[in-house]
């Protein structure tokens, strides 16, 4: 079901010469103009964002990355309507940003999965909320939990999974409504390295075959730069892009991308930038 | 093996001991029964007035549990009122903060004034000592719910009600729970200190006729028996709990 999706969308902006094309051809997924976000009053605000313009092309993957406190989670709070921007506006698709929408799915760094649910009610709580038909969300659900290796454990409390089977299953469930638009906000965050490292490749599969537009919020520069077509390197408080490249580099992505001359050489440029701003 | 036994037995073991050391103690220095009964005196009491003992056991239990659940009735659409509507929340919470600051004792021989010497003026005792308790432990449980849950819900659009049927209410169960333990200890002192104000039935009343007759060995074994109802019912909602929360934090 997830394949015949791919083949089925009409011209998918996927191979990297093309992107260019297609980011001129397509209203972005995602564009910001003159956006700032202003925590706290008084005596005590913070500027934590902006002010910042940006624009996510249709079916692309783009990569946040940022130190610690440069705005780059209340960037994909703001994305996923969840915030409201102080200044500036937002629209998603051409139109203007009201809320949170079906169409736009979220994996938190934590897992959040209900405790008391089974993995596979978990994954079905889209369809619950969102009232879709319950027989083929219910065969989604089981397709992506196949996808995921999770197939054996759909009747499994959370607790009795691992670290990383969590996450699995939190994916599982963002991409059950099968969404437009997948907001990652660190999500291999809260894992081990080597999990992280499995997972990472496990969603660039998944994505690719998703052919969905996505945003990655890491302060990973490696997990950033295997997993976008976009970089974007955020300065620190108040968050603004300093870098914003393009990841050329082919896919699929597997462990020996981050052997390529190119991953190296971004990899240098990125962490230089996120060096310096912590000099100065 | 042998370490396994023992650890099982060892509080057994304790109570045994105690039981004895008592029974020695007595038996040793003469004590007079009517100070402090031997265990097997209070033991051969409590089977010679096994009736009686039946009868006012069962008229405790009753005010006990009818009381307990009443304040459960109560309590819990006050909590979700108090909850999810700031207005009210400021209204009542002082009153019932106020309420809760007066000692209930204090409250007993009123409430008996108003209501007479039956099965209603204990029972609205054991209410008011179960309420409280109840109620703030399920509105603090109603809170409880993680920042990020609540993000998952409101990135789904989900109602108040959908996030109130999904997310609080389960989250809120084990609060609940952790409220009707402290409540149900409660609900027997309650139901005891209405009978000891005025009463013609119930272990309080018995505890208060026989120690007024010197019949101390009758007493103990009222006591004994209002210790084991209070423990039994305590377990009771803790089996209840290990069956509904499944689940851990």
């Amino acid at each position: 079901m997830i394949s015949e999706r791919r083949s089925a969308r009409d011209s998918p902006p996927r191979a990297n010469d093309s992107r260019t094309d297609a980011r001129a051809q397509d209203t972005p997924a995602i564009k910001l103009a003159g956006v700032t976000k202003v925590f706290g009053s008084g005596n005590e605000v913070v500027q934590a964002l902006g002010p910042l313009d940006l624009a996510v092309a249709t079916g692309t993957f783009v990569s946040v990355v940022g130190p610690s406190g440069c705005g780059k989670s209340t960037l994909l709070r703001l994305i996923a309507g969840l915030d409201i921007p102080t200044e500036g506006k937002i629209w998603r698709y051409g139109a203007a940003l009201d809320g949170p929408s079906r169409e736009v799915a979220i994996v938190f760094q934590e897992h959040v999965l209900f405790p008391w649910a089974s993995v596979l009610e978990n994954v079905m709580l889209p369809a619950d909320v969102l009232g879709l038909p319950k027989a083929p969300a219910r065969e989604r659900a089981f397709r992506l939990l196949e996808t995921t290796g999770l197939k054996d454990f759909a009747g499994h409390k959370p607790h009795m999974l691992s670290g990383g089977m969590k996450q699995r299953a939190a994916f599982c469930r963002a991409l059950l409504s099968d969404p437009q638009l997948l907001l990652l906000d660190e999500p291999f965050g809260a894992l081990d390295a080597l999990t992280r490292e499995e997972l990472s490749l496990e969603l660039s599969r998944l994505w690719q075959d998703l052919g969905r537009t996505a945003l990655l919020i890491t302060h990973d520069i490696e997990e950033a730069i295997l997993l976008g077509d976009r970089l974007i390197v955020m300065s620190s408080r108040p968050g603004r892009p300093r870098l914003d490249i393009s990841v050329d580099l082919p896919r699929p992505r597997d462990v020996n991308t981050a052997k390529h001359p190119r991953f190296v050489e971004i990899k240098q440029m990125a962490r230089g930038l996120l060096f310096t701003r912590e000099q100065d | 093996m042998w370490k396994a036994i023992a650890g099982r037995s060892t509080t057994p073991l304790t109570y045994l001991a105690l039981v004895i050391v008592w029974e020695a103690f007595v038996r040793a220095f003469n004590i007079p029964s009517w100070i402090l009964p031997s265990p097997s005196a209070i033991a051969a009491t409590a089977v010679t007035w096994a009736p009686e003992l039946f009868f006012h056991s069962l008229a405790t239990l009753r005010e006990t549990l009818i009381g307990f659940v009443l304040a459960l009735v109560f309590s819990l659409p006050l909590a979700v009122v108090i909850a999810f509507t700031t207005t009210l929340r400021r209204l009542l919470y002082p009153i019932l903060l106020g309420l809760q600051s007066i000692p209930k004792v204090a409250l007993a021989p009123l409430v008996i004034l108003w209501l007479g010497v039956g099965e209603l003026p204990k029972i609205v005792i054991v209410v008011l000592v179960c309420f409280f308790p109840i109620l703030v432990n399920v509105v603090a449980g109603f809170e409880a719910v993680p920042k990020a849950m609540l993000d998952l819900m409101h990135s789904l659009r989900a109602s108040e009600m959908s996030i109130f049927r999904r997310l609080r209410i389960p989250i809120a169960t084990p609060h609940l729970f952790t409220g009707c333990k402290v409540a149900i200890t409660f609900a027997v002192i309650g139901a005891v200190i209405g009978e000891f104000v005025a009463a013609q039935e119930g272990l309080g009343y018995l505890i208060l006729i026989s120690s007024a007759q010197s019949q101390t060995a009758l007493a103990f074994a009222a006591i004994l028996l209002l210790t084991v109802i209070s423990v039994v019912l305590f377990y009771g909602i803790e089996f209840l709990e290990k069956r509904l929360v499944t689940w851990s934090p």
